[in-house]
This record gives structure tokens, C-alpha cells and sequence, in this order.
């Protein structure tokens, strides 16, 4: 009995969809006159009434059909009590935002009681987004058609098909023509005709839509053929295994992203820890005062953050390496030589640095913007996407890389930087200024360190303690990668953060967390000098 | 006993110290028990359990410069050793509130029943004896440190490598204790305690006792510690600091002695948290974050290293420091906490009791 109702449901918005597509716009008055009529049927209190009323305005073929039956599905619908207008209402502070749906104008504000709502119940709703994902068909962006064939998925009969079938036909877009592809064969599978059923199957068997895999699973419960049962069952073995292929590619995905983080955060500490020798607890911080530079310039610039974003990453380098430049030259310069010192003097760096943050901003946390080309996502199929937002970090922080490795292996700067790290009294010797170099290195990685915290203002909040959170991170992957050894730092963070992306799912992100650590006092155990050694003199 | 009296006599300050906690043991439970409240020389109970609490940073500081001091690891993550000895004296402490919790089970603590469990984990059995719950106090943290130790010491990890690999060892237990499946309460760690060996924790006499006991204590590990770098051992310990290698031609098996003394440190850490534990009434994963771990370095640092009493004035002067700014400029008192490290370092290098000597010198 249910089955029945069912297929009678599914039946009756198609042909009205039927009627579109043979008849598209033609004879305008006579549809605009069903328009009319439709919403003289909504003003019912039947809901019988209101869905042959929305279904005559989904006919109509008229310009405001969309409008209408969408802040109707949204409650957004009223009759003026007062001579039956029309109107959509928005809520606003001080009662609805009123609009003419008609003639489409204003009409000012207006309390709850001067209108009638125009209800809605769950069947009424759900006929009419089957309505609008007709409608949507019709449309000229193939993104809402695509989405319109999508939403019908689950709805498709053998019975309706010809009118995918036909629309097949003209469709120009690609992606499109291959969801109408699927809708057909989703249609023939649920056909009794066994060979339809089996055609049907074959061109399901490479899609990854998660309807067709719950046909699939239905298929598989209810066919009776055999030979056909195996074919599904093989063809949701080849789906699902496809679904675990781009589960994995996924997760890889958010290894690499939270690698390229972590590359960002230790990149900076790579050279000061690396390059000079120097243990900087203050790093965390230089991050922080990155990721406030971000904000301050957004606060700046309101109305244009995409630009402030793009501005902040060297307004950020600029004030982090001045901030570095004026630790090194007051408090690090003295105490070269004595690393554990250092350690000490920059802890105590670190905790100024907070505090003054506290003390300047508050210590709650700040929320950066997400400019608009930086939000969203890809979407290479239906199961895996990806957001821009972590490939542009990753991208960036490639592009750090790369510029940081260039500048050291091609510059002067970089050359005199790599001469002192490795023989300072020789490279004095040969006319280096080598208090310069150190300051300039230690200037270097602290404006990294402040371009990580742009990247990172745009992953997680901005607060007094953000520094703090990756400081632990940042030492490990600079240990496991080779301290002194710029790729060692690369490959040590990207493989560290696909590892912890791979342990989440069965461990859970704490343990995975656990698990690193506990990898990485092991592992220095066995390679004291990391995955990279330095080689030669400078090993000691 | 002459040996002791010898050595001593080397170790002027170090003697003064030793009279003074053993006056202190006795004088501080007596100006607060005997003593009415109206008497000038009355000691309210809040300021003795704060000066136990600092006696118990001093015994912490005390085992971090022996082995940064003489031996030159230093370790980012006795917090680590600390804090774990405080867990065994908190489970302890956590079976002796019994039918008296808030779920009133006889044997599970609250957050267990919270949690649903039916019954105690393996680990919890046996802490309802003290002599066992004091042999955790000493096995675990030494454990830990052995196994760790031999470890880094025999793959011969030093320096910087080995404070960041103490670091990720503090910061691991950290994650791996907030989380409620390791049982230990997860983050908000065990608390709500009633009584230790009978005697309730609210009564002024029971902290009194555990005052002359941390007294005690500091002054018990600091003549052991100094027992060690006056002895033979010392000598090598010293010689490792300074000059690893030339030590191991020589044919000392230097991880040996670096293991040995690094573990004894490790159970004087233990001890030192599970003498806080009671005095402050609870205990939880914040006490292993690597923040905590440096700040003891800090600690002797600000008091001077490699002289022992040095970590003690330093411990009792940052925390002092640190109870002060926090209560009179709550905003400010990182400000000062970090100019003082910073200062410290660079123009005290050898701390607030190098200044004194130097002093002592010129004069």
C-alpha cells in the first residue's frame, strides 16, 4: 500500500515536469493566468488546495515562480490582512521585513499580527523541493542543474525517465549530461524489466554518488536474479573500495595540510635553532605576533580582508624579524655559545611577549576573517573535496620554502649565513661581520615565524596562547628532521602530520598525538642526529 | 656522622640551611598550633601550608641542580617525575575518602562512577596501603627515569636533544593523562580529599605535621644530594659536565653514572609531589605541561646552579615572587616574572647566590 502511494507521489510532480519541458514558454498569458491561480489556491486552508496551488505556480513558467515557492518552503510567505496582498516577510529586529511578491517593492515594516502566514506542513514541504529541483532543471547555470538532477536522484522512476532522457539529448554541460547518465541508469535499475535493470547496473558501476549506493544496497537485498545479485554486489565491492581509495587519498590530504602547518611553525626555528644555534622559547610567540598582525590589519582595512590577508604576509615579516632583530641585539647576543642560557633568557622572552599581548589586545581570542576566494572548497568527486583554505596554506607554505632554501643557497646573505654557522672564526677571518649575520639570521627566522602565524590566523583562533600551543610541535619536527638541514625540516613535518592524520581514525587525536612523541623519543634514540644528519665537521 | 660533619664544614651554607629547616620543622608547627591567633608571633595555617608548598619546589629544584648543575642535563621535564609522584600519593589519598565521596561507593572514587566503571583498574589496586602508595611514590618516577634514561644515556643524546626529548616526554604524559580512559580523572585529576593515615586534611595539626615533614624532607634530599657531589661520584659527575668525552677515554662508563644519578634525582622529584599533593589538595595533568617543567629550571637558575642551597633560595624566592606579583599586579606579574628570567641570565649567571659570593670575595 505504501508503495503504491508512493510511486503515485513520484508520479504526479513529473508530469508537470513533463508539461515544462514540452511546452517551455509558450503562450505566456495563458500561464501567467495559472500563476494567478495558484495563488489564489495558497490563501486556502486546505493543504490538498495549497499543493495544486504551488504546483499551478510551478507551471506558470513565470519569473517569480522560484522566488515565491522558495520563501514559501522557508515560512517566508504572508497575506496582508488587510486586502489580500501577497508578501514575503523577513524577521528583523522590530518585527517582518515586508515585500510585495508581486510587483516585488517594499512595503516597509510590519508586526505579526498584521499578516497571515501562509502554513506549511512536511508533505507540502517535501513536494515542494521536489518542485524547485524541477524547476532548477530549467535554469541556465548549469551548477543549479547539476544540483537539480542530483536532488531528483532519489526520486527517478522508470516511469519518468524519458524526460531525463530527452533533456539528455540537449544538455551541453559535461557534468550535467553524466548526472543525467546516472539518473537514468538509477531509473533502469529500478525497473522490472530484468535486462533494463541489468543495463542499468553496468553504468552504475563507476559511480560514487552515495545514491546510487544505496540502490545499490537495496538491489542487493530485494533481486531475485542471480547472475544480476553478483553483478551488484561486485559493483558495490568496486564502489566501496573506491570510497576507501578516496577516503585514504582524504586523509593524506589532512596529513599533508596539518604538515605544511607544522613546516610553517618549525621553518622559522629551523634556522634559528639550526643555523645559529640558538633554542628561541620565544618562537610560539613571534607566531602569535603574526597572527595579530593579520587581525590588526583587517582591522584596518574592513571592507577589503582579502587584500588585508595578502598585505599582512609582509607586515607580519617585517614586525616579527624587527621583534627578533631587537631580542637578538638586546638579550641573545650575549649569550651565544651557552644554548641552555638561551633557553632560559627567551622563556622568559616568551612570557613578556604574552603578557603584553593580554595586556594590548585582551586576553580573549580574536576571530580573523576568512576572505571569500579563500573559503569554499573543491569538489573532485562526490566524496572527496577539498578546502581552499588548507590548499592555499599548503601551497604557501611551499612557497616559503622555497624562497627560504633559494635565499639560502643563492644569496650572499645566504652564503655568509652558511659560512658562519659553520666556521665563524674563519669566516670572520675572511671579512664576514658576523654579529650582523647573527642578527640578520635571527631576523630572518623570526619573520618566518610571524608569516606562519598569518597562515595560521586563517586554521584556528587568534589568542594570547597560540604561540604556546605549537612550540612543543615546532621542536619536534625540527629534531626529527636534522637539526641545521632546511629539507629535513620539510620532509620531517610533512611525515610527521600524514603519520597523525593516519593514527586519528583508530586511536583517537590525542593518543595519535602520544604515539608521535613517543615515536619521536625513540626514534632519536636510534638517530641522535635525526632523519638528516649533518655531515662533516660541522656534525659536532 | 663525621663524615657528614666534614663534608659540612666545606659547606657553610648548606649547614645553615640544614639548621634552619630543622628549626623551621619545629618552630612553624609551634607558632601555628600553640600559639593563640591573637599572638604576633601566630602563624596562620594559610601562610604554613604556602611555605610547605614552597619547601616542596625547593626539594623539586634541589633534584633538577643536581642533575643540570653537576651533571649538565638539563632536563625540561621533571615536572614529569614530579607530578607522578603526586598521582601515587593521590590515589592514595583518593581510596582513603572511601564511602565518603559524593556517589558514596565504597571503592571507586567519584570520577569513576561518573565514568560508568564497575570496578577499580588493575592500577589502583594496592593504594589503599600508605607503605604502598609510598613505594609508588619512589618506584614509579625512578622507573620511568631508569628506563627513559638508559635509553637517551646509552644512544649517547645530549644537550639541547636530550631537554627536548625530556620536553616531548612531560608533554606526552600531559595529553596522555587529561584523556579520562587513562584513569586518573582526566582533567580535572584527583581531588576532594579527607584524610591521610586517619588524620583529616582540614585539621591544622595534620598540615603542621606535613610542614615538619617537607621540612624534613628538603633537608633529608639536600643532604643526600650533597653526600653525592662531595663523594667520588660527584667528582665524576662533574667531570661528565664539563668534559664528556675526555671521561669515557678515560674509561669511566659514563651512561652509568649519568643513568644512577638521573633516577635518584627522578624518586627525589617523586617525592617532592607526593609532599605537595596533600598540602594543596588536588592534583591534575597541568602539573606535567612543559611550562611547569621550565619554570623549576627557572627556579635554580634565579638561585644559582651547581650549588644546591642555591636551587632552595631560588625556589623560595620565584614562588614568593610569584605569590606576591600574582596578588598585587595580577595583570603585570608575567611582566616581572620574565624580566627576571631574562635578567637573570644575563647578568647572573650564576644566580642570586653567585651575586652573594662575589660579594663575599671583594669584601
Amino acid at each position: 500500500m505504501k508503495k503504491t502511494e508512493r510511486r503515485t507521489c513520484r508520479l504526479l510532480p513529473p508530469l508537470v515536469l513533463l508539461l515544462l519541458v514540452l511546452f517551455p514558454g509558450n503562450c505566456h498569458a495563458a500561464l501567467d493566468d495559472g500563476f494567478a491561480e495558484g495563488i489564489a489556491l495558497l490563501a486556502s486552508k486546505s493543504f490538498a488546495q495549497k499543493t495544486e496551488g504551488a504546483e499551478k505556480i510551478a507551471g506558470s513558467g513565470d519569473k517569480r515562480t522560484d522566488k515565491v515557492l522558495r520563501a514559501f518552503l522557508d515560512g517566508q510567505l504572508y497575506f496582508t490582512k488587510e486586502g489580500q496582498v501577497l508578501v514575503y516577510g523577513v524577521p528583523g529586529s522590530d518585527g517582518l521585513q515586508v515585500t510585495d511578491a508581486l510587483i516585488e517593492t517594499p512595503l516597509g515594516i510590519m508586526s505579526a499580527d498584521q499578516l497571515n502566514k501562509i502554513t506549511i506542513n512536511n508533505q507540502l514541504r517535501g513536494q515542494l523541493k521536489t518542485l524547485l529541483a524541477r524547476l532548477s532543471l530549467r535554469s541556465a547555470d548549469p551548477a543549479v542543474r547539476l544540483a537539480g538532477v542530483r536532488e531528483m536522484f532519489a526520486d527517478i522512476t522508470p516511469e519518468t525517465a524519458k524526460v531525463f532522457d530527452d533533456l539528455r539529448q540537449t544538455e551541453k554541460d559535461d557534468r550535467v549530461r553524466e548526472a543525467l547518465l546516472t539518473a537514468l541508469a538509477l531509473a533502469g535499475v529500478r525497473s522490472a524489466d530484468l535486462a533494463e535493470r541489468k543495463k542499468g547496473l553496468v553504468t552504475l558501476a563507476e559511480s560514487l554518488d552515495p545514491e546510487v549506493r544505496n540502490e545499490l544496497t537495496r538491489l542487493i537485498g530485494e533481486e531475485k536474479d542471480k547472475t544480476l545479485l553478483q553483478e551488484a554486489k561486485r559493483s558495490l565491492g568496486k564502489i566501496e573500495a573506491k570510497l576507501s581509495w578516496y577516503a585514504k587519498l582524504e586523509t593524506v590530504f589532512f596529513g599533508l595540510s596539518l604538515g605544511s602547518v607544522l613546516v610553517l611553525a618549525a621553518i622559522g626555528l629551523a634556522i634559528t635553532f639550526g643555523v645559529i644555534g640558538v633554542i628561541n622559547m620565544a618562537h610560539g610567540e613571534l607566531i602569535m605576533i603574526g597572527a595579530y598582525t593579520t587581525y590588526v590589519m583587517q582591522l584596518l582595512l574592513p571592507d577589503a580582508l582579502g587584500v588585508a590577508l595578502a598585505l599582512s604576509v609582509p607586515v607580519a615579516f617585517v614586525v616579527a624579524a624587527l621583534v627578533g632583530i631587537a631580542i637578538e641585539r638586546s638579550v641573545i647576543r650575549f649569550l651565544y655559545g651557552r644554548p641552555l642560557e638561551t633557553l632560559l633568557a627567551t622563556f622568559g622572552l616568551s612570557l613578556i611577549l604574552q603578557q603584553a599581548v593580554r595586556s594590548i589586545f585582551s586576553p580573549l581570542n580574536r576571530s580573523v576573517a576568512t576572505p571569500a576566494w579563500m573559503s569554499g572548497s573543491i569538489a573532485i568527486n562526490p566524496v572527496l573535496s577539498l578546502t581552499i583554505n588548507r590548499v592555499t596554506i599548503f601551497v604557501f607554505a611551499m612557497l616559503v620554502f622555497a624562497g627560504l632554501f633559494l635565499l639560502l643557497k643563492k644569496s650572499s646573505l645566504g652564503l655568509q649565513v652558511r659560512a658562519v654557522s659553520q666556521n665563524r672564526a674563519m669566516a670572520r677571518a675572511m671579512g664576514v661581520r658576523a654579529s650582523r649575520v647573527d642578527a640578520l639570521t635571527f631576523g630572518l627566522g623570526s619573520g618566518i615565524a610571524g608569516i606562519a602565524g598569518v597562515a595560521l590566523s586563517q586554521l584556528t583562533n587568534v589568542g594570547p596562547n597560540l604561540g604556546q600551543s605549537y612550540i612543543v610541535d615546532s621542536f619536534m619536527v625540527v629534531v626529527f628532521g636534522g637539526v641545521g638541514n632546511l629539507w629535513g625540516t620539510l620532509v620531517g613535518g610533512l611525515v610527521l602530520g600524514v603519520a597523525n592524520k593516519f593514527l586519528e581514525p583508530w586511536s583517537g587525536a590525542v593518543l595519535a598525538k602520544i604515539v608521535i612523541l613517543v615515536f619521536i623519543i625513540l626514534f632519536i634514540q636510534k638517530r641522535p642526529q635525526g632523519l638528516f644528519p649533518q655531515r662533516g665537521r660541522a656534525a659536532e | 656522622m663525621t663524615h657528614i660533619a666534614r663534608i659540612l664544614k666545606d659547606d657553610r651554607p648548606g649547614a645553615a640551611l640544614l639548621i634552619m629547616l630543622l628549626a623551621a620543622s619545629a618552630v612553624v608547627p609551634f607558632c601555628n598550633l600553640a600559639l593563640a591567633e591573637g599572638n604576633p608571633l601566630h602563624l596562620p595555617t594559610y601562610s604554613m601550608t604556602l611555605w610547605g608548598k614552597y619547601l616542596c619546589y625547593a626539594l623539586l629544584a634541589v633534584s633538577v641542580d643536581l642533575i643540570w648543575g653537576y651533571l649538565g642535563i638539563l632536563s625540561l621535564g621533571h615536572g614529569a617525575f614530579f607530578a607522578l609522584g603526586g598521582y601515587a600519593m593521590g590515589m592514595y589519598l583518593m581510596r582513603q575518602i572511601g564511602g565518603r565521596g559524593v556517589y558514596g561507593n565504597p571503592v571507586l572514587p567519584d570520577f569513576m562512577v561518573f565514568l560508568n566503571w564497575k570496578e577499580l583498574p588493575w592500577f589502583w589496586h594496592g593504594f589503599q596501603w600508605f607503605w604502598f602508595a609510598a613505594l609508588m611514590v619512589v618506584a614509579v618516577p625512578s622507573a620511568l627515569a631508569f628506563v627513559f634514561g638508559r635509553f637517551a644515556f646509552r644512544s649517547r643524546v645530549t644537550g639541547v636533544y636530550l631537554s627536548i626529548i625530556t620536553q616531548a616526554l612531560t608533554y606526552a604524559l600531559l595529553l596522555a593523562f587529561f584523556r579520562n580512559e587513562m584513569g586518573f580523572g582526566g582533567n580535572n585529576g584527583l581531588t576532594d580529599f579527607k584524610d591521610i593515615l586517619g588524620f583529616s586534611l582540614q585539621e591544622d595539626a595534620t598540615r603542621a605535621g606535613l610542614f615538619a615533614l617537607s621540612a624534613l624532607a628538603l633537608a633529608a634530599g639536600y643532604l643526600a644530594c650533597r653526600l653525592i657531589t662531595a663523594s667520588r661520584l660527584g667528582m665524576a659527575c662533574t667531570a661528565i659536565r664539563d668534559q664528556e668525552s675526555r671521561l669515557r677515554f678515560v674509561g669511566y662508563r659514563v651512561e652509568n653514572i649519568k643513568l644512577w644519578v638521573f633516577t635518584f634525582s627522578a624518586a627525589l622529584a617523586g617525592i617532592a609531589g607526593a609532599l605537595y599533593v596533600p598540602q594543596v589538595g588536588i592534583i591534575n595533568p597541568t602539573e606535567f605541561s612543559p611550562l611547569n617543567s621550565i619554570e623549576i629550571v627557572i627556579m635554580v637558575a634565579v638561585g644559582g646552579r651547581a650549588s644546591l642551597y642555591g636551587a632552595v633560595a631560588g625556589a623560595i624566592l620565584v614562588n614568593a615572587a610569584k605569590s606576591w606579583l600574582t596578588v598585587a599586579f595580577p595583570d603585570a606579574w608575567l611582566f616581572g616574572l620574565g624580566a627576571l628570567f631574562v635578567f637573570v641570565t644575563l647578568f647572573l649567571p650564576y644566580g642570586v647566590v653567585g651575586l652573594i659570593r662575589k660579594k663575599g670575595k671583594r669584601s
